[in-house]
């Protein structure tokens, strides 16, 4: 089957940084990729290049099939982008914005606003929609960008960090709104700094770091790798730290994180938890906090890099 | 399932289209002087302002009276004025490069140059309106037009082309700031000392030979004089007005064709 996105070796450079480094990316038509790692890892400058944005210094990108520097016309009438800071006309209107990009793609006017509306109501911002858009809450405005996006009902979005800096409940929102389109067949490649992120609307993951694909697998998989929970305990007194250190490494059979007087571990075994109270409970050992919770990127990557999350930009510091 | 059908796609946009779509995009820019006409006096306040200043403070003791000062000065302000509303053009596209907006466009199947196009031109539009305003005041203050209907409409096109020309300066200015002010900071370093240094505001004789050699090839006294010709002529501009206006136009297009082939290149490497 052909894949919907496909791209072998990209490499892309700006002065001395090497934003991409030989990444190798395949998206199945129908299916969401999240493209998961740490600020500056790469995400944005991927999706500009699949966007036809940027070109790439070696290596080669199709989008169905069409070349994204040789073909980027033809690209361009089959992606919807939303960039990683909403990109609309803050002096306009909403419905102003949404006309706008359907008069630039070609409706007619009458069609246009008719497809403006269409969308508002389906974002939930008819009744903003005579509003200036520098009026707008974080939220409001990434949600008439993602519908900017979608105003030529293109069967590719590429969504940049879609919910960075969102509440949680915009947050949840426009999750909704993803797996509605996802729903509809739309292919979607979504860049995001967060593992529940990706777990929640990916079918396939790609780990990027230092612009290198470092995993790749489905969210089950990569969990299954790097631990999918991790578990923190903090005892009551300072003096047991030396056994919750021995009896949670024991159990979770990996040594464990320790800061300050928190101890934390990646988990993959749910039984785990019972066991760790249990053990705390017969050394007679009282905690002041025992949590289980979704690993983090930063664990994500102690797992798969052996060095946290952005960390060789501080060895790397500049000589000054 | 409407959203996963394979579009039909073209291999490319026809030059009709791309018209079409700068038309757009000029068409936005007039949405956003509707919603905020006002927003046009962060710079014509400033010619007004002029022009009311140097009319009644330095009038009298400059050219005797100060509605002579202002028949003088008028045509004058009238190019200064222009060469200010043009950074609109630069601002604009600056706002666009830094909020993501430009991006926006380069991501939608549109011709490559519609974006810059459709900037310009609506530029035009501002034009117009600015030139309205400056030429209105005056009027209320009393300056009256020396030649005919025709000689006016001639000085406003004169002006109209020189800022189309003009506005690949802006765009440059535009690419290359970091943020929209930085735009307006360039306004005043750069164009004041120009406009100072030209004819608008006193006629050259009066200033020390070197001085005057620099204000005669200044392109901003040249284009006075042909809107002091078009607008007043004798006494106020003596001589052939072909000779201004003639000027004018090859200045314009050597500004053109330096900046507009540096402001694409400068674009590139940004984006
Ligand atoms: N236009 C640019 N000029 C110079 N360096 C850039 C540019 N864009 C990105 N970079 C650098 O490339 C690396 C990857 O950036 P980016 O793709 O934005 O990462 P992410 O989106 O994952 O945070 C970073 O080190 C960043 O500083
Ligand atoms: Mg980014």
């Amino acid at each position: 089957m052909e894949h919907a996105i496909w791209a072998e070796g990209l490499v892309k450079r700006f002065g001395q940084t090497t934003a991409l480094d030989g990444v190798d990316l395949a998206v199945r038509p129908g299916t969401v990729l999240g493209l998961l790692g740490p600020n500056g890892a790469g995400k944005t400058t991927a999706v500009r290049v699949l966007a036809t944005l940027l070109q790439p210094d070696a290596g080669h990108a199709a989008v169905r099939g069409y070349d994204v520097v040789r073909q980027a016309h033809q690209v361009r009438q089959l992606v919807g982008l939303t960039g990683q800071y909403a990109s609309v006309d803050e002096a306009l209107t909403g419905v102003e914005n949404l006309v706008l990009i359907g008069r630039l793609l070609g409706m007619p006017r009458k069609r246009a606003k008719q497809r403006a509306h269409e969308l508002l109501a389906q974002f939930n911002l008819s009744d903003a929609a005579d509003r200036a858009v520098k009026t707008y809450s974080g939220g409001m405005r990434r949600r008439l960008d993602l519908a900017a996006s979608l105003v030529g009902r293109p069967p590719l979005l590429f969504l940049d960090e879609p919910t960075t800096g969102l509440d949680p409940r915009a947050r949840s929102e426009l999750w909704e709104l993803i797996r509605n389109l996802v729903a509809e067949g739309v292919t979607v490649l979504l860049t995001t700094q967060y593992l529940d992120e990706a777990d929640a609307l990916a079918d396939e993951i790609v780990v990027i770091d230092e612009g290198r694909v470092i995993a790749t697998g489905t969210p089950e998989e990569l969990k299954a790798k790097t631990g999918g929970q991790s578990l923190a305990v903090r005892p009551a007194e300072a003096s047991d730290l030396s056994a919750v250190v021995s009896i949670v490494g024991e159990l979770a059979e990996v040594s464990p994180d320790v800061t300050g007087d928190l101890v934390t571990v990646p988990v993959s075994d749910p039984h785990l938890l019972p066991a760790v109270v249990r053990r705390l409970d017969e050394a007679g050992v009282v905690v002041t906090e025992l949590t289980l919770s979704s690993s983090s990127l930063d664990e994500v990557f102690l797992t798969l890099t052996g060095h946290p999350a952005g960390s060789q930009d501080e060895s790397e510091g500049s000589p000054a | 399932m409407t959203t996963a059908t394979i579009p039909e796609v073209s291999p490319r946009v026809g030059p009709v289209e791309g018209l079409r779509q700068s038309l757009t995009l000029a068409w936005r820019t007039v949405v956003q002087v509707r919603h905020n006409p006002w927003e046009m006096s962060d710079f014509s306040i400033q010619p007004i302002m002029f022009v009311l200043l140097f009319t009644y403070v330095f009038g009298g003791a400059i050219a005797g009276s100060t509605s002579d000062y202002l028949t003088f000065m008028l045509p004058g302000m009238v190019v200064m004025n222009m060469l200010f509303v043009t950074l609109y053009v630069g601002q604009g596209l600056n706002t666009d490069l830094t909020k993501g907006v430009f991006d926006r466009l380069r991501s939608l199947p549109v011709a490559r140059w519609a974006p810059l196009a459709g900037r310009i031109a609506a530029d035009q539009v501002k034009q117009a309106w600015s030139i309205v305003l400056v030429l209105g005041v005056g009027m209320l203050l009393g300056f009256r037009l020396g030649t005919s209907v025709a000689g006016l409409l001639g000085a406003v096109v004169l002006l109209l082309v020189f800022a189309l020309a003009f506005s690949w300066v802006a765009v440059l200015v535009g690419v290359v700031a970091k943020d929209p002010e930085r735009v307006q900071i360039f306004g005043f370093t750069a164009l004041f000392p120009l406009t100072f240094v030209s004819n608008v505001f006193v006629p050259a004789e009066t200033m020390p030979g070197w001085l005057q050699a620099f204000v005669d090839v200044n392109p901003i006294s040249i284009l006075t004089d042909a809107c002091r010709g078009l607008m007043l002529g004798d006494p106020w501009y003596t001589g052939a007005v072909a000779v201004p206006v003639v000027q004018s136009l090859v200045w314009a297009g050597v500004i053109l064709a330096v900046f507009a082939p540096l402001s694409v290149w400068a674009l590139k490497r940004r984006v």
